[in-house]
């Protein structure tokens, strides 16, 4: 047999019921090669008989090893896909990294096919030395690993109750990052001390530009290629991305190309036409950061709930820091208790919260907020309406999301209205 | 004598640790700081100047690939257009998904936004260039980078500065007769530009 002996365990190789069958007619006696390549004498039991012990009716071994895993068959968690965005099923994850094939996506022009040994990086404007980098000079730089969360700021849906954590803020994912730092990168080309700004450019069709503040490549911004251990999707940027953990997704430029230090902003199509919003008679710019957010993914639609003890569940996160406090109310905001928080709380990263709860069987509403570490605390839709106006569009909105509790168990999400 | 001298070495050597230690985190409190000696503190071998990785980008290179404008029009290309020269243009490459005019119409569903309005402000719905973009130079910046959506960049720089002068004209920005280039684009004031603000939240219990 063609396996090695490291793998060296005594169970039969590649042994199907119907090749023991068709064995044991052919020659009426059978014989089984193990992995070690010895041959067995047969130990099979007379005649086949229903187990006792399982609720199958034979107890048969299953697939071998293979080369690569899969789901359960009983495991089908699914991204959400539209013409330009596909949303990660919040409700069935069960802790906060977010599988890499469920991460959810966001492209202004498809999702590009990059020969890794062809990508080059090209760093310029307000340098002292102008350069190149391909795929292996980045992965030869110091690396660093990092989890944070990513976050589109159009991530907001309301209208309908028969909507799920996925269609209601499903554009928010988290993975464990690894590349260099972009600091790295900036002392190796010299940056001109009045360079404040730099632009980053993708190489999908829609060549996607946003300027950003040099002050974040100083502070934790990465070029990674690298996701949860192996190379990133292609969806997520393949081969190499730009990450400012905390900041809106559209700035973190996927499949980047080209970064060009400035000493003002671009002013490109993604940080005027999109990606700003109203706010009272003004148009606000530059929102970078994510503001606190928290939403209860257990239980949610579509869930029914039976009368007795649950574990409330969900997410929280911050784009200014780490998620300081959970509070959860199970009374329609009357009263709200402290959560726990699942350690560990990282910067920047998605937090599980959890609070026990028993339901008496009556109506009822559950929703959480989440404070951060600059003592902000996630609002109601009503204070962003009151401050910005009610044609805020749907830029950078992080309300508190409620979900109804019916008397049937039913778990339904409130919509809630902006004027 | 070898002995002696060596011993008065060792008897220093705490001292020499303890100044190595606090140049050490001198240098690694410089890390924020704008001249970039970005110095992760727990690497135990120094960092050399450079790691020697990469190459050098020539100008053609750089040329080759820098296609971005910014307000004041640096970036921008050589050539020109007029807004009649770009009707045509806008006709032929861009109003299958835009609309015949670029207006939005009434029940119909287009594949791209609508671009063409009035310059009076409604907000994020109904936004165009007329009554949203705050810089003429991210209209050509945009279309020579992403537009058409099915055949990015195949326009000669000359259609570039055409269908801006034809989509400029069209939201009431610039006369008819207007010619669209290097020196007059980054001159055209926007009418949105004034609404403008940055955001200035940093944090902390206000609502904003
Ligand atoms: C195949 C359809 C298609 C064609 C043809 C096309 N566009 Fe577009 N256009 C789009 C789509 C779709 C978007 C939105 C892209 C996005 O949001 O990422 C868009 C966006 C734009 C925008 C930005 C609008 C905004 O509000 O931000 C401009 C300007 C634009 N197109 C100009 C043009 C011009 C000029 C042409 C012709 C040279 C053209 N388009 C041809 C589909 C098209």
């Amino acid at each position: 047999m063609e396996q090695n002996h490291e793998t060296n365990n005594s169970k039969p190789a590649k042994l199907s019921r119907r090749k023991i069958l068709g064995g044991m007619a052919a020659a009426g006696i059978l014989y089984i090669q193990t992995s070690l390549g010895k041959t067995l004498k047969p130990v099979l039991p007379a005649k086949w008989r229903k187990s006792d012990t399982s609720p199958n009716d034979l107890i048969t071994p299953g697939p071998g090893p293979s080369k690569v895993g899969g789901r359960s068959p009983y495991e089908r968690p699914q991204r959400l896909p539209s013409d330009i965005s596909s949303r990660t099923p919040l409700q069935d994850l069960l802790s906060p990294i977010t599988p890499s094939d469920l991460h959810y996506e966001r492209h202004h022009g498809g999702v590009p096919n990059i020969d890794p040994e062809k990508y080059e990086l090209l760093i310029h404007g307000m340098v002292d030395k102008p350069m190149k980098f391909t795929l292996r000079d980045l992965k030869r730089f110091p690396a660093v690993s990092r989890i944070c969360f990513l976050e589109c700021s159009g991530n907001f849906r309301s209208g309908k109750e028969n909507m799920t954590a996925q269609e209601v803020c499903g554009l928010t994912s988290q993975s464990e990052w690894t590349g260099v730092m972009l600091s790295t990168l900036f002392r190796e080309v010299g940056i001109k001390p009045k360079a404040d700004w730099f632009l980053a450019e993708g190489a999908d069709a829609a060549y996607l530009t946003r300027s950003i503040p040099t002050s974040k490549a100083w502070d934790d911004a990465m070029i990674v290629y690298g996701q949860n251990g192996e190379a990133i999707r292609p969806e997520q940027g393949y081969p190499a991305r730009l990450l400012l953990p905390g900041w809106e997704g559209n700035m973190n430029v996927k499949w980047l190309r080209r970064i060009e230090l400035s000493d003002q902003p671009f002013m490109t199509r993604e940080e005027t036409s999109k990606y700003t919003y109203p706010v009272k008679d003004k148009i606000r710019q530059f929102s970078f950061e994510m503001d606190a957010r928290s939403i209860i993914t257990s239980p949610s639609y579509p869930a029914k709930v039976e009368p007795g003890w649950h574990e409330i569940r969900g997410l929280a996160w911050s784009g200014r820091g780490k998620v300081t406090k959970v509070e959860v109310t199970t009374d329609a905001g009357r009263t709200w208790q402290v959560a726990q928080l699942q350690e560990p709380v990282l910067s920047k990263a998605h937090t599980y919260f959890r609070l026990l709860w028993y339901w008496d069987g009556s109506e009822t509403e559950i929703a959480s907020r989440v404070t951060d570490e600059t003592g902000y605390t996630q609002p109601t839709l009503k204070q962003l309406v009151d401050y910005r106006g009610a044609d805020m569009g749907g830029y950078h909105l992080n309300p508190i999301t409620s979900w109804q509790i019916k008397r049937d168990g039913s778990v339904l999400f409130k919509p809630e209205s902006r004027k | 004598m070898h002995n002696l001298r060596t011993g008065v070495k060792l008897i220093w050597l705490p001292v020499i640790a303890g100044l190595l230690w606090v140049s050490a985190a001198a240098f690694v409190a410089g890390r924020a700081t704008k001249q970039g000696n970005a110095v992760p503190a727990t690497d135990t071998i120094p960092w050399p100047a450079s790691f020697g990785l990469g190459k050098a980008a020539t100008p053609a290179e750089i040329k080759a690939w820098d296609i971005d404008v910014s307000p004041d029009g640096r970036g921008l290309p050589a050539g020109q257009g007029t807004a009649a020269a770009g009707k045509i243009v806008y006709q032929t490459k861009c109003a299958a998904c835009h609309g015949k005019t670029g207006e939005a119409e009434a029940g119909v569903k287009l594949l791209g936004p609508a671009l063409v309005s009035d310059s009076v402000f409604v907000g994020r719905k109904g936004n165009t260039i007329g009554n949203y973009w705050p810089y003429a130079s991210t209209v050509f910046d945009y279309v020579r980078r992403a537009m058409p959506y099915h055949a990015p960049q195949s326009l000669t720089n000359n259609e570039v500065y055409a269908v801006t002068a034809y989509l400029l004209n069209a939201n009431k920005i610039i006369p008819a007769n207007a010619v669209m280039n290097a020196a007059t684009l980054p001159r055209v004031e926007m009418p949105a530009r004034k609404y403008y603000i940055n955001d200035d939240r940093k944090g902390g219990p206000e609502v904003k």
